[in-house]
């Protein structure tokens, strides 16, 4: 059984078609990357996983369980966390208060002091800055923060929104390098990433958005060689 | 002369030293990248050289004035125009009408402005769009849109702040292709950008902001292979 299962998901913004058919399949352990232009649907898929659009159409299962009728906070709690895209921090918060907002759920809260504790050793310059105003950060300490809080919440699905987004070369490989590192500990992650290089060759596996449909899947490798990938999506 | 003439510049917040001593020159014609990681200062620099900041020391000569406390609508109808790295159009007001807001800089009439916009929307390839309000733009487009507004203010000098990001590669090469085609018309750019691609593409000159302060400068292959500016912003290749 997939840990997390699309079939047939149609979403709209009003008359306007979003998501059209969508099926898309995950794994337990893997990391999958959704890629494709801008306005493809990448950002609405995410939302809808997370509950805060509902299909018109269709279904997405988590384990085995309906969740798309559910409150969004009733799906994080079991285990779905969406990292948008932007790096939403709140600025007048420490870091430490930042990711202990992220251990909400009750499960998640009784293991407080271990998450923290797991977070400061993946991300060690949140530990330096443990006391810091969230809003002093750089960019890329704030895209730590913003995935350290949502692994405060204990999430077997890691869902991140353009992590890479506007942040230097050096910070862009040093966060990916992490979401690698998260995965290895066990959490599934899955990836929309604009940056689509990097993320199909960190992926198993990913899919290609073209319109709110699912264009072509398969292996990252496959997808990297993919000559349509490489002249629509990669500028080769 | 030079164009753009920026004279050991410093600017504190409090007891954060944002920008220090920071000197540029750009000449009439050339095309510069600024590169630095998150938090160096180079949205500071642009905020400097449009007059949303005061430097607390040094001089910033536009076409060999200053434009230290000069505001910015004043430094912009003196010909140097910026866009800015998270695009806010307003967003009920249509494409047109978006850039025509530009073109009043120098058009004293609103016949004027209007053929100046649709001429600038035409140019960025936003002529089928214009009718529809700024909200319906995709990213690509609305920061197609912030390049449109700026242009319609005539600028001899254009400051990017990113216009890249958020982009897929392809959006990127239709982008670098625009930038050629505006630097084709005389204006001269300053260019902020993590794209390395495109900065590497664009620019016949890159300088190097780290902490506030310029650690390289020069052309693109050897700013790319200098140790300071790989260990500072580009990272090794594993």
């Amino acid at each position: 059984m997939s840990l997390l299962e699309l079939s047939g998901v149609d979403v709209a913004y009003g008359d306007l078609p979003a998501l059209r058919g969508v099926d898309l399949m995950i794994e337990a352990g893997e990391t999958v990357s959704v890629v494709g232009a801008n306005g493809a649907g990448k950002t609405t898929m995410l939302r809808t996983i997370s509950g805060l659009l509902r299909p018109r159409r269709g279904q997405v299962r988590f384990d085995g369980e309906r969740i798309d009728r559910l409150a969004c906070h009733r799906v994080v709690e079991r285990g779905v966390v969406h990292v948008p895209e932007g790096r939403k921090v709140f600025p007048s918060l420490a870091v430490r208060e930042n990711l202990e907002l992220g251990s909400y759920p009750r499960a998640a809260k009784a293991r407080r002091a271990d998450s923290l504790e797991r977070v400061f050793t993946l991300f060690p310059r949140l530990r330096e800055r443990m006391s810091q105003a969230a809003g002093t950060l750089s960019g890329g300490e704030q895209q730590m923060l913003v995935i350290g809080r949502a692994l405060m919440t204990l999430p077997r699905l890691l869902m991140l929104d353009e992590p890479s987004l506007g942040l230097a070369p050096l910070i862009v490989k040093e966060i990916f390098h992490i979401i690698a590192e998260i995965n290895r500990d066990g959490t599934t992650v899955l990836l929309v990433e604009q940056n689509t290089r990097q993320a199909l060759a960190l992926s198993r596996r990913g899919y290609v958005l073209e319109n709110g449909r699912v264009a072509l899947s398969g292996s990252g490798q496959e997808l990297l060689g993919n000559e349509h990938v490489r002249r629509a999506y990669l500028g080769l | 002369m030079t164009l753009l003439d920026v004279d050991c510049v410093t600017k504190r917040f409090g007891g954060l030293t944002a920008v220090s001593r920071f000197s540029l020159s750009v000449a009439p014609g050339e095309m510069v990248g600024l590169i630095g990681p998150n938090g160096a200062g180079k949205t500071t620099v642009f905020h400097l050289l449009s007059g949303f900041h005061t430097p607390t020391e040094g001089d910033i000569r536009f076409k060999g004035v200053s434009v230290v406390g000069v505001k910015p609508h004043a430094i912009c109808r003196r010909g140097l125009a910026r866009t800015f790295q998270i695009v806010q159009p307003f967003m009920n007001l249509s494409v047109l009408d978006n850039v025509m807001i530009g073109a009043f800089n120098r058009a004293a009439e609103v016949a004027a402005a209007r053929r100046r916009a649709v001429d600038v929307l035409d140019f960025v390839g936003l002529g089928a769009r214009r009718d529809v309000p700024a909200r319906e733009l995709t990213l690509p487009d609305r920061k197609r849109l912030e390049m449109a507004r700026a242009l319609a203010t005539q600028p001899e000098m254009l400051l990017l702040d990113e216009v890249m990001s958020g982009l897929n590669p392809t959006e990127i090469d239709e982008i670098i292709r625009l930038i050629r085609q505006i630097h084709a018309q005389g204006v001269s750019l300053l260019i902020i950008e993590h794209v390395m691609r495109a900065i590497m593409a664009l620019s016949q000159r890159i300088v190097v902001l780290h902490h506030g302060e310029q650690i390289a400068e020069g052309r693109p292959q050897v700013v790319a292979r200098d140790p300071k500016v790989i260990e500072a912003y580009l990272g090794d290749e594993t």
